[in-house]
């Protein structure tokens, strides 16, 4: 970009995230209320990088059971299976539907633990004020805002064939203690893609009045 | 209608944008994030989408979404049985969660948008309208109907291997569901809104953009 290249905060305007409307606030600390739509009006998201951490944090940790722990376990007359998010994906794949199986396993195995990576990498380049590949980060935030959500995947279809399985005696499935895990992996970290603030990227080396460590 | 300034949502550039014709688009030359689209008609046709979503998402969750039956016995489930039989099984957590992305956070984006589309054709929009529209706005990433057709898809394949399985009625009305949410999302513009609204310290009542 040319030099002219200038960011609402360095000209003392701010951006309500609600409605766009670009306002001259009052105060430069508390810049207040959007005129326009009444919300609150904040320069860059509050808090954003330790919340982020935070939330990621949390999702890491729940990772780890949420793939060692069973999230569905089928009862038969004569046995009783557990299967993990990883087993669920290779049942797919040995049955016959390969497709499926892809699908599956980009959306539960791949999804989840790109966003931690990425959200990992923009948090630390940011922390330490990084201008390289300005344009890069910002397509990979896009992208992890995007298709983060299809990571929900799994949890709908142990739903589902939980709802549909109940055939006691002769066959049942129930859910296992995997699910609750895994559910919280994709809820924490669509969380911490609400929480990181874009603009950040894009903050490294100016500063302005309104601007708090 | 004159150039607008505005500040990019994404990377905060200050930039001065155009007025768009129907069907087109700004994107920030920094990051590349959209900064407006205007659709051929923003209001009427987002509403009339909305109207035929509302009366679709009824019929998908009414409905039963598929049916199963082996060694005799027939069985079959709804959305919301779904989210329930979770429930029973000690999921509570998992249960609200699921309930939440695919009936409340859909209902709630649906509701308010028809009521936004609806009062903003009386002029002056009403303030409240603005807080509706954020509500629907916050939906948006959790309201997961398409995630959950293909969660259901992949569920029959997997039954498919153990018992005969066939789509019910609220299942055809959930492909039509995920074809509308996305439809009203790319002809509304919520720029059209804002344009028409009160403001909230009453200083400032913008023309009727036109």
């Amino acid at each position: 970009m040319s030099a002219a290249a200038r960011s609402g905060a360095a000209a003392g305007l701010v951006s309500c995230e609600t409605c766009g409307l670009l306002s001259r606030p009052a105060q430069a600390v508390h810049p207040g209320h959007c005129p326009r739509c009444g919300s609150e009006l904040e320069w860059r998201r509050r808090d954003s990088i330790q919340r982020t951490w935070a939330l990621l944090i949390a999702a890491a940790i729940c990772y780890i059971p949420a793939n060692i722990l069973p999230v569905l376990r089928t009862n038969t007359v004569v046995s009783s299976d557990a299967d993990t998010i990883m087993s669920g994906a290779v049942f797919l794949y040995t049955s016959g539907s390969w497709p499926l199986a892809v699908i599956v396993l980009v959306a539960s195995v791949m999804i989840p633990l790109g966003k931690l990576v990425a959200l990992a990498y923009l948090l630390i380049t940011v922390q330490r004020g990084s201008v390289a590949s300005n344009r890069d980060r910002a397509r990979l935030y896009r992208l992890v805002e995007i298709i983060g959500r299809w990571s929900m995947l799994d949890v709908f279809v142990d739903t589902f064939t939980v709802a549909l399985i109940q055939l006691q005696p002769l066959m049942s499935v129930e859910p296992g203690p995997g699910v609750v895990f895994f559910m919280a992996v994709v809820v924490l970290t669509m969380l911490a893609v609400e929480s990181f603030d874009p603009r950040l990227i894009w903050d490294a080396g100016t500063s302005w009045q309104g601007r708090h460590a | 209608m004159t150039h607008e300034t505005v500040a990019c949502p994404a990377c905060d550039l200050l930039q001065q944008v155009p007025p768009l014709p129907p069907g087109g688009k700004a994107h920030c030359p920094r990051c590349d994030e959209t900064l407006g689209s205007r659709s051929a008609d923003p209001l009427d046709r987002p509403l009339a989408l909305t109207v035929a979503a509302a009366i679709v998402f009824i019929i998908a969750n009414t409905q039963s979404l598929m049916g199963l039956s082996a060694v005799g016995r027939q069985a079959s489930t709804t959305i919301i049985g779904g989210a329930y039989e979770m429930w029973v099984q000690g999921q509570a957590l998992t249960a609200m969660v699921v309930a939440f992305c695919v009936v409340i956070a859909p209902a709630t984006y649906i509701a308010f948008m028809l009521t936004v589309l609806l009062a903003v054709r009386r002029p002056p929009a009403p303030r409240w309208i603005g807080e509706l529209l954020r509500w629907a706005d916050f939906m948006k990433p959790w309201s997961m109907s398409e995630v959950m057709m293909l969660g259901i898809l992949v569920a029959l394949v997997k039954i498919a291997e153990l018992a005969s399985v066939s789509p019910g009625i609220g299942m055809y009305a959930v492909g039509l569901l995920v074809i509308l949410l996305p439809a009203i999302m790319v002809n509304f513009d919520p720029a059209e809104v804002w344009n028409r609204v009160e403001w909230t310290d009453g200083t400032s009542s913008t023309a009727i953009a036109e």
